[in-house]
């Protein structure tokens, strides 16, 4: 189960209210029919670096980086760095008959601002892109890239913020769900998802105020599918957690409509074995929210899961942390205290 | 209670269909030929927006190539990927088609006016489409597929760009928009592609301040004809409620309460009106439909401006047109409830004809009139903004009208004064008596007479002025732009070593007395103080400003900074100079200063003259000669004639127009003097028995009512020749200047004044012929009948 395709879904509903309504055709069966593309199936082989560049047969696909960082002064910083892929048909094309539609968003939050921005492109031209080997996946200026997916650079702009980081490696790729086959509803739909939760990050930020040399861990996640999530789901609470202990955890919830939902988890050992919890076992309750963006958003929540004795209280580190983008939702670095403490990243959608 | 009340006050309508149609005719024409222009100006609005909105030319920076008209895929490429956020366009030419092929993911907002998804829907064939408007459809119909979406501007098609890229057959961009809000740390343009130029967007509001002009001219008439309806309908009221007198005493002597029979009146003419007011928003749109395609093609040929030439039904104009509509006739109702509701339970009722002869009625409207007219001699004089502008148009014209009973009379008691025999100082006195019945009707007919004078005598200056202009900015019969500075030195020099006259033009975007002003360095010839025409300059001026010694200036600067000839200005930094001569400049919403080319290369030494103005006697043999020995493009090249004559044709389109609005406003008023006079024919003939019993024909009687009418047009039209010429000049020296910064000279053109004048006298003539027909058939008994009833 997962959750980032629940948010691509979400983005693609989204996209048909903002005036570039790409999907309009291409999701307007939201169903399980996924009209000629390429599903998840179980017991997956992937293959790297080949399975690190794009999937252009299935429907969405994204590059999925956060990061927790730290300036000289000790002010805590966030980073965000996502390219989406998503496919009006499947296959690639040369030119402008290309069916793949790239689109990126980049944000750091500060504790008292917000930066966020993204970028539209189409595929077959040469705006935007993945290539497996030698690594590079690019919008615009924007690219992470490097020799492999174990040291790359990354970098991004925006018209009032900009950033230039390295990424190395210490850890292995964790795969969710069953050996990187996440299972997301009762009715088989699924994705491909891994991690590589481990990258040492440092860099600078280029911030209204001045330039900030900054270092931190980062988070990058890579999923795949061609299925929507189900009708009944209005939006998500996502965390990634990184203890200091050299424990992490990656937990979601599924809010429904009918006042429902459904969680589940990934707990990553300090030595990189990633251990998947059944359904249920991760708990988020809200304690407290603020208005945003003329919305009520939780920014403080008590996240239990009882099987690994954490019981904490997860708070961001900027409660204004909104992406008022195309696609409009909540992300941003958190604090972690209580039974264990730590940083890490939350990601809110459907707060309407 | 009700009901019978309602069955009384529509028999009244019942014995008087005359004057129910000349009050529902009277809305209906006042609503008319206001929402008929409404709705062209809505039409153009909009297709304005559309244009602007589709070539995006109006609101983003563009990057363009310095030299011809193609840019390589993969410069628009290499600038993404340097962080220059662009959105490529490619445009062509297909079959006459202007085909534009955007890339939706990238393009701007509300670029190109239609939906990104529409043009990359795939399955249905929608990325294979071209979308147009349906009038462009119609046109280019043949052999695209295309898709009808009527918010795209007409003659031009959209798709997406890999379609269109596919149709024109090659894989080049046209020009790329530069979106809002760029990232941090792009590099120089010149470093990236040094083969583009940077295109600051164009004013928005350009080709909305060309055609401002026009709008308003359109506008006027509109509001004009408006007036003239609503005059009619006044009068109508009027004289209903006159005759109604009796019927509203014996209802209320019956019993029916005051409140309630006025409540009854006011719904009840207040549904004849919204009947009339949805005539006539009927009849504007046909109005609007039928003039359409002449606006529209004037507006092309003028401004290039297209609009389209089919009308959609906004409710921007059908809405004020009814709204004002039934505003203006609630007015007119309120004043004669107000009276009714006064009026003592048993007033006499017979009817007035004789106590609206009395003197004391002309009082106050002529007082009145007195009072607007010196308002507007007052504004004219020191009125300042072009909402004074307005208020002196509306306070000359209401004063003028207000004062036309008084003038009149005054005139006829003259004619009185010199009758010799009984029967003609009868017909003077008795055309004076009829003065007040007359005096609404006579007023529309003034409006609209002086208002033709006005609005010609603007229209035509106009074209008179511009074509001089034409003839003084276009007076070299070849322009040539050139691309390389030396290109530029060697065909200086072959122009020189064959002493062909060059006019070098060279210019800069500066700011002269704070304004945006292009500043442009001139060689001085013979063609500068030959063609020049200065609306005021000392004597030579262009020796002064060959020595550099003094500044040409344009009028819009010139006005705007309080500055004229003599004065001095700082064009640069320190560099004050004189003010030789001020220039009209028609058309040009900045301000212009003309220096010499010496003094220009010292201000700016970096500037190469790339435009050239060419003298010579064969355009097309030096122009072929230029190809060949400079290789200068043939696009590159214009031959000023073409342009010239196309821009004279353009004007005789605009009078199309005016044309048309001409004679629908002098049918409007026409129409109001045959309804006054045969509302009044009725009340006319107890006055007129005894005339005809003193042994007058009824034939006579009929002739000397046509004559009456003819005498009573021509003073009109004596009072409106001087009124139209004074709204005309407000027009061109108060409200253009007022409005776009230039002064238009005023030129008067006689004989269209006198066919003006033809065409006046005929609408009454024609008016009158009815009524007197009338007359002359009315049997003797009804005459005799007067005399049986003396009352």
């Amino acid at each position: 189960m997962n959750v980032r395709l629940s948010h691509m879904v979400q983005l693609a509903t989204f996209l048909l209210l903002f005036p570039m309504t790409l999907w309009a055709q291409g999701f307007s069966g939201l169903g399980a029919e996924v009209q000629g593309f390429a599903t998840p199936q179980p017991d997956p082989q992937f293959s790297f670096p080949a399975d690190h560049g794009a999937h252009p047969d299935y429907r969405i696909e994204w590059w999925y980086l956060t990061a927790n960082l730290q300036g000289p002064d000790g002010t805590a910083y966030g980073l965000q760095w996502t390219l989406f892929r998503t496919a009006l048909a499947p296959g690639e094309a040369a030119g402008w008959s290309s069916p793949q539609i790239w689109f990126a968003h980049a944000a750091v939050t500060t504790p008292d601002a917000h930066h966020a921005t993204e970028r539209f492109a189409r595929g077959g031209i040469g705006q935007a892109g993945v290539q497996a080997a030698p690594f590079h996946a690019w919008i615009d200026e924007w690219s992470l890239k490097g020799a492999d997916f174990d040291a790359m650079s990354l970098t991004a702009s925006g018209p009032d913020f900009g950033y230039d980081m390295a990424l190395t490696a210490r850890g292995p790729l964790v795969f969710h769900g069953d050996g990187g086959y996440s299972v997301k509803s009762q009715q088989g739909q699924a994705s491909y998802y891994y991690s590589q939760p481990y990258f040492d990050i440092t860099g600078t930020l280029s911030l209204p105020d001045g330039v900030v040399a900054v270092t931190g861990s980062a988070w990058l996640d890579r999923e795949w599918s061609s299925q929507p999530l189900g009708k009944m789901q209005t939006g998500w609470d996502w965390f990634s957690l990184s203890f200091d202990e050299g424990a992490k955890l990656m937990g979601f919830q599924l809010r429904q409509t009918d006042g429902g939902g459904y969680s589940a988890s990934t707990w990553i050992a300090p030595d990189g074995t990633a251990t998947a919890l059944p359904a249920g076992a991760f708990a988020a309750e809200p304690l407290q929210t603020h208005s945003v963006a003329g919305r009520d958003v939780p920014v403080k929540w008590q996240v239990r899961l009882p099987a690994r004795g954490v019981d904490v209280n997860v708070s961001a580190l900027n409660r204004a942390a909104w992406m008022g983008l195309s696609i409009p939702y909540w992300e941003g670095p958190v604090r972690i205290e209580g039974s264990h403490t730590g940083v890490g990243y939350l990601e809110m959608t459907g707060y309407e | 209670m009700i009901r019978a009340c309602f069955s009384a006050l529509w028999s009244h309508w019942r014995r008087n269909p005359v004057q129910l149609f000349a009050y529902l005719a009277g809305l209906a024409l006042a609503t008319a030929l206001w929402s008929g222009v409404q709705a062209i100006n809505a039409e153009a609005r909009a297709s304005y927006g559309a244009a602007a909105a589709t070539l995006g030319e109006g609101q983003h920076d563009q990057l363009v190539p310095r030299q011809g008209d193609r840019i390589p895929q993969e410069r628009f490429i290499a600038l993404r990927r340097a962080g220059w956020l662009v959105s490529p366009v490619t445009e062509g030419r297909l079959a006459g088609l202007r085909l534009i092929g955007i890339d939706p993911v990238t393009a701007p907002g509300g670029l190109a006016g239609l939906k990104a998804d529409q043009l990359l829907t795939r399955g249905t064939g929608g990325a294979e489409q071209v979308f147009v408007n349906p009038q462009t459809a119609q046109e280019f119909g043949g052999g695209l597929a295309v898709t009808l979406d009527p918010d795209i501007a007409v003659g031009i098609g959209i798709a997406d760009i890999g379609r269109v890229q596919n149709l024109l057959g090659h894989s080049d961009l046209s020009r790329l928009i530069v979106l809002p809000d760029q990232p941090l740390g792009r590099p120089d343009l010149s470093a990236i592609a040094p083969d583009l130029r940077l295109q600051a967007a164009q004013q928005s509001a350009d080709i909305g301040q060309l055609t401002d002009s026009f709008h308003l001219n359109l506008t006027a008439f509109g509001l004009l004809s408006f007036a003239v309806g609503l005059f009619i309908v006044h009068s109508t009221i009027g004289l209903a409620f006159e005759q109604r007198r009796g019927m509203i005493r014996t209802l209320r002597s019956l019993g029916v309460p005051l409140r309630l029979l006025v409540t009854l009146i006011a719904v009840e003419m207040m549904a004849w009106a919204a009947i009339g007011a949805s005539l006539g928003v009927v009849a504007g749109y046909l109005i609007a439909a039928l003039l359409l395609p002449d606006v529209a093609a004037t507006l092309r040929g003028l401004y290039g401006a297209e609009i389209s030439g089919t009308l959609q039904i906004r409710p921007e104009w059908w809405l004020s047109g009814l709204l004002i509509a039934l505003l203006g006739t609630a007015g007119a109702l309120a004043g004669r409830i107000w009276q009714i509701s006064r009026m003592p339970l048993l007033a006499s009722v017979r009817p007035r004809a004789w106590v609206m002869a009395s003197a004391a009625r002309f009082r106050l409207p002529t007082l009145a009139a007195a009072v607007l007219l010196s308002g507007a001699l007052v504004l004219a004089l020191v009125g300042q903004g072009l909402f004074a502008g307005f208020t002196l148009l509306g306070c000359l014209l209401i004063g003028a009208a207000l004062a036309l009973p008084a003038v009149t009379s005054v005139v006829l008691s003259g004619f009185e004064g010199r009758a010799r025999t009984p029967l003609w100082e009868w017909f003077w006195a008795d055309t004076r008596q009829q003065l007040p019945g007359l005096s609404l009707a006579l007023m529309a007919l003034l409006l609209a007479v002086s208002a033709n004078i006005g609005v010609s005598t603007m229209v035509s200056s106009f074209r008179l002025t511009f074509i001089g202009f034409l003839d003084q900015r276009l007076a070299p019969e070849l322009f040539v732009q050139v691309e390389t500075p030396e290109q530029s030195t060697a065909l200086l020099g072959y122009l020189d070593t064959n002493a062909i006259e060059v006019l070098p033009l060279m210019s800069v975007q500066t700011r002269v007395t704070g304004r945006p002003t292009e500043l442009y360095g001139v060689r001085v010839g013979p063609t500068y103080r030959e063609n020049w025409a200065f609306l005021d300059a000392r004597a030579q001026p262009w020796n002064a400003v060959e020595a550099g010694r003094a500044v040409v200036v344009n009028e819009q600067l010139a006005r705007r900074a309080g500055l004229w000839v003599g004065d001095n200005i700082e064009i640069d930094t320190g560099v004050i100079l004189p003010i030789a001569a001020v220039v009209g400049d028609y058309g040009n919403p900045s301000g212009q200063v003309v220096i010499s080319q010496t003094l220009f290369q010292r201000l700016h030494p970096t500037q190469v003259p790339l435009r050239f103005g060419i003298r010579t006697q064969d355009a097309s043999g030096l122009r072929a000669e230029l190809s060949a020995q400079f290789g200068i493009a043939p696009n590159a090249m214009t031959d000023q004639a073409a342009i010239k004559a196309l821009s004279m044709q353009v004007f005789e389109r605009t009078f199309t127009v005016t044309a048309a609005l001409n004679a629908l406003t002098l049918m409007v008023a026409g129409f109001a003097i045959l309804m006054s006079l045969l509302t009044l024919a009725d009340l006319r003939v107890p006055q007129l028995a005894p005339v005809w019993a003193l042994g007058l024909t009824r034939r006579w009687l009929g002739w000397l009512e046509v004559l009456r009418a003819v005498a009573l047009a021509a003073l009109v039209f004596l009072c409106a020749v001087p009124l139209g010429l004074a709204l005309a000049w407000v027009l061109l020296s108060i409200i253009n200047v007022e409005a776009f910064g230039w002064q238009l000279p005023m030129y008067l053109f006689p004989a269209e004044y006198l066919w003006l004048g033809i065409y006046a006298l005929g609408a009454a003539v024609l008016a009158a012929l009815w009524p007197a027909l009338r007359l002359m058939r009315t049997p003797p008994s009804a005459l005799l009948k007067v005399f049986a009833n003396e009352r």
